[in-house]
């Protein structure tokens, strides 16, 4: 045993979720994932960079040459025409995006760390505590997502709607919704990993139950988190615009949200101005898209049985067996679990 | 004779996320018509492999070369409509696992029609003639009934019956059965072989039989190829495999496996070397007693039934029994992972009894413990030397795993793994490798008892041999007691001072190797011994004749 082989690890950053996956991927499944990666990518970067790419601001009506004109079609000063109220449409959807991210920030954040330590407390622990915590999980969950929106952003904004109150209003509605989501996916992982022989070491050393259940548990249960997460974003971002359709939304002078901009088009499709709708409703459409091809691409990566490989080629021209028995007699390291994956 | 089954030159390679990853090299092999050709090597070797390769099993990922006939098709070129005619009629499949290789919402007789409506027409009623008539010739008893019952209401050796019923119906020339006895019990798989045997006598047909038992070998094999690698490294018929082994591998191999009576003297000198004066026992069980709870209404099931025993300080005790025998269930209450009902139980002078989490967490630091499974006993997402240092952490002898480093290489080094292995997660070794680096966390803080619960049982023989035999090096260096769990009787004889012999749930026999080994009293451990096969196929046909009047005089 004097020999010390050094191992290959990856770097760090191919070991980063998203990354890893996009790596390993192939064919079909990686033209899903990098498309909506993408997709994804162009959003975030719009929304980052609204000011600088918007040609107007969001509540702009007019310029130095006076007011924009109102359902102006596209073509001229504005590339995507104006709406109803004057605004230009092309820069309404820019600053869209920005007012979609906030979304999807908000209700990402405040939903994830308290669904989380309450599945690793109520899957590790158990007994009486888990049982009232999964009904009343399951209760939150036959609340519809809207009307608790609806609720909230009344609560929050008390009838004056601006940005900070419309967005913490979709965020919040989601948050709650989503809250039992990550809570029974993380509980599940817990009670499956209590019982793994890892736990049950740690506890015959006489580790205590905190330590188990951050160090051992916890680090060990966040494997579909990406997922759920991808998947709560584009909720997220159809509750925002479905809040803003029905007018509970944000007022068109304190941001810019799609939503709103659809509610207001109403009208304007029978009379035959497309623009006012199309881009808007585009938009939204193209950011679910986009957000749930990284998830559900990341599903199908993250299952060996779903995840498509290269195939091997040129077998008689290897030169070497790269199988090794399980350490058997000269004990040397081997990865066999790629054999049996 | 035309072989039935003739492999030539055959190569497989599967594809992975990384490199390609070669299976099975330049494989040729043949079996004759009522032959059994056993396929032995250790885990890695492509011996599972060859045999899915076989009935064209093979996943999406795999690539095959050569030539695979099986009567007088090549099955590497078959399509999926030919395979799916020959597979149950030219050539049929028996599982490892019986539990899960039957369907649980189907009855039994149902999943035995599900083949013969697959090749051929049978009405509802003729195939469930069939069906009652195979389960019959397998052993089962009452066939007529119980053709009706579902898979939980069979026992594992009945269900692993049906399964070799399901492969039996449609009569083919070949039964590949791919390690059809690892999971069942020494006494259960001693009957499962002689069924084996009748398929071969009685039906005629050849049979490929995968195992890494060298025991099964000796029992049940004509022919033997031997795999390494994936490749044959020896092929011999069965008698002059065991007497004169040409190749190295093979000969390492043979050694390694464990036999029963080679440990008389060792355990007389480790004896012999104890301090007489003993002092109060580490554990004492006195009428001890442990139920599960039941479900409502229902009574608990007693796991431990009425069991007592002492381990004195240095010595070891071999806790032998079958699945179900409770043994486990002793050593988890001594873990103090499993409540104790009834009874009394004295673990380091703390009776376990009623005792709570919070009195019990300090003597925690003086047990250590040695789990089956070491590919699951370590968290993936820490390094081997984190998790050696654990234990020395939560015990407040070092602030983090840092601080714990040179203790940790000590350990290492003592279960003789380089010191730079502690940099390394747990997925990077190997099996052997991992239940050393068990051995050192359970070794962390010095412990004065060691529970070791089936320890080798999920390693090659090779391996075991070699953790055995540090087990019992680093046994007389730290001069701990220990509680060593395990099935087989003969890894138990090498390393145990006292064995115990448990049956469901309760003690049957207790005493030195010698005693029990040698001159069992109660008739359970008799048949135990009998059951057990050993690598060597005269002795084996000697002792299978001695089980079989063991087995009528009951």
């Amino acid at each position: 045993m004097t020999a010390e082989p050094t191992i290959k690890r990856p770097r760090i950053w191919s070991r980063l979720p998203v990354i890893h996956q996009l790596r390993q991927s192939v064919g079909l499944q990686r033209g899903m994932l990098i498309v909506g990666l993408t997709i994804t990518g162009i959003f975030i970067l719009t929304a980052i960079f609204a000011p600088l790419i918007a040609p107007y601001g969001f509540a702009q009506l007019q310029d130095a040459h006076g007011d924009f004109g109102a359902q102006d079609p596209p073509g001229g000063k504005h590339l995507l025409g104006t709406t109803v109220g004057g605004y230009d449409v092309l820069s309404r959807v820019i600053w869209g995006a920005q007012t979609a991210l906030l979304a999807i920030l908000v209700a990402v954040v405040l939903s994830v760390f308290l669904g989380i330590v309450l599945g690793v407390v109520s899957g590790y622990i158990g007994g009486w505590l888990d049982r009232v915590l999964v009904v009343i999980a399951d209760a939150v969950y036959a609340f519809p997502t809207l009307l608790l929106a609806i609720v909230s952003a009344i609560i929050i904004s008390q009838g004056q709607s601006n940005l900070f109150g419309g967005i913490l209003a979709a965020g919040l509605s989601i948050t709650v919704v989503f809250i039992p989501q990550y809570f029974r996916v993380i509980r599940a992982e817990a009670v499956r990993i209590k019982s793994e022989a890892y736990v049950e070491s740690a506890k015959v050393v006489g580790t205590g139950v905190i330590r188990i259940m951050f160090r051992h548990v916890l680090r060990n249960a966040t494997r579909s988190l990406p997922l759920i997460i991808t998947l709560n974003a584009s909720e997220a971002i159809f509750t925002l615009a479905a809040l803003g359709f029905l007018g509970f939304g944000i007022e068109p002078n304190s941001a810019a949200e799609w939503g709103y901009d659809l509610n207001k088009s109403i009208s304007d499709v029978t009379s035959g101005i497309w623009w006012t709708s199309i881009f808007p409703g585009m938009a939204i459409v193209l950011v679910v898209l986009g957000v749930t091809l990284v998830g559900e691409s990341l599903n199908d990566l993250a299952d060996p049985r779903l995840r498509t490989r290269r195939r091997a080629v040129g077998v008689t021209t290897l030169g070497t067996i790269s199988v090794q028995g399980g350490g058997a007699l000269d004990d040397e390291v081997v990865d066999i679990d790629e054999l049996e994956a | 004779m035309e072989p039935v089954v003739d492999i030539r030159h055959l190569d497989i390679s599967f594809a992975t996320d990384a490199e390609p990853v070669v299976a099975v090299r330049d494989l040729s092999l043949s079996v004759k018509p009522g032959e059994v050709l056993a396929i032995v090597g250790e885990s890695g070797s492509g011996k599972s492999v060859t045999a899915k390769a076989i009935l064209g099993l093979l996943p999406e990922t795999a690539t095959e070369t050569g030539i695979v006939l099986v009567g007088a098709n090549n099955v590497v070129e078959l399509s999926k409509k030919r395979l799916r005619e020959i597979r149950g009629v030219d050539v049929a499949m028996v599982f490892q696992e019986p539990s899960t290789a039957l369907n649980p919402v189907y009855t039994v007789g149902w999943q035995i029609a599900e083949g013969l409506r697959a090749h051929g027409k049978y009405t509802r009623k003729q195939a469930r003639a069939k069906a009652i008539e195979i389960l019959g010739k397998v052993g089962i008893p009452e066939p007529g009934e119980r053709v009706d019952y579902y898979p939980h209401q069979f026992s594992g050796g009945q269900k692993q019956r049906a399964v070799i019923a399901m492969a039996l119906v449609l009569e083919p020339d070949v039964i590949v059965a791919d390690e059809p006895t690892t999971a069942l019990d020494v006494t259960v798989q001693a009957e499962i072989l002689d069924l084996l045997r009748r398929c071969r006598d009685e039906f005629g047909a050849a049979i490929i039989l995968i195992t890494h038992n060298m025991g099964v070998v000796a029992d049940l094999a004509d022919r033997v190829a031997v795999m390494y690698n994936g490749e044959v490294v020896e092929q011999a018929e069965v008698h002059d495999l065991f007497a004169h082994p040409r190749e190295d591998y093979t000969k390492r191999l043979l050694a390694a496996v464990p036999k029963l009576g080679t440990a008389v003297a060792l355990t007389r000198a480790r004896a012999a070397g104890r301090p007489t004066v003993e002092a109060a026992p580490v554990v004492a069980a006195e009428h001890l007693v442990i139920e599960y709870a039941g479900r409502l209404g229902r009574r608990g099931f007693r796991a431990v039934d009425d069991v007592s025993f002492e381990i004195h300080a240095g010595e070891v005790l071999g806790l032998v029994g079958e699945s179900g025998s409770g043994k486990t269930t002793i050593g988890r209450a001594i873990g103090g992972l499993t409540r104790v009902t009834g009874g009394s139980l004295k673990v380091l002078g703390q009776e376990m009894n009623g005792i709570s989490e919070h009195r019990f967490r300090p003597l925690r630091g003086d047990i250590g413990f040695v789990f089956q499974d070491p590919a699951s006993s370590f968290n993936p997402l820490l390094t081997i030397a984190e998790c050696v240092a654990e234990p020395l952490v939560v015990h407040g002898r070092a602030d983090d795993a840092a601080a714990a480093r040179g203790r940790v290489n000590e350990l290492l080094e003592a279960v003789q793994l380089p010191k730079s292995y502690g940099d390394r997660y747990p997925h990077e070794l190997s099996g052997g490798q991992r239940q050393r680096a068990s051995l050192a966390r359970a070794l962390a803080l010095e412990p004065t008892l060691l529970i070791a619960d089936e320890p080798t049982s999920a390693l090659d023989v090779s391996v075991q041999a070699r953790v055995l035999e540090l087990f019992s090096e680093l046994q007389k260096e730290f001069g701990f007691a220990a509680l060593f769990i395990s099935h087989d009787l003969a890894v138990v004889d090498l390393l145990a001072d006292r064995i115990a012999v448990l049956y469901q749930g309760k003690l049957v026999e207790e005493g030195t190797g010698a005693e029990v080994l040698v001159a069992p009293k109660h008739p359970y451990t008799q048949r135990l011994l009998a059951s057990l096969p050993v690598p060597d196929p005269v002795e084996q046909a000697i002792r299978r004749e001695k089980l079989r009047t063991l087995q009528t005089e009951e």
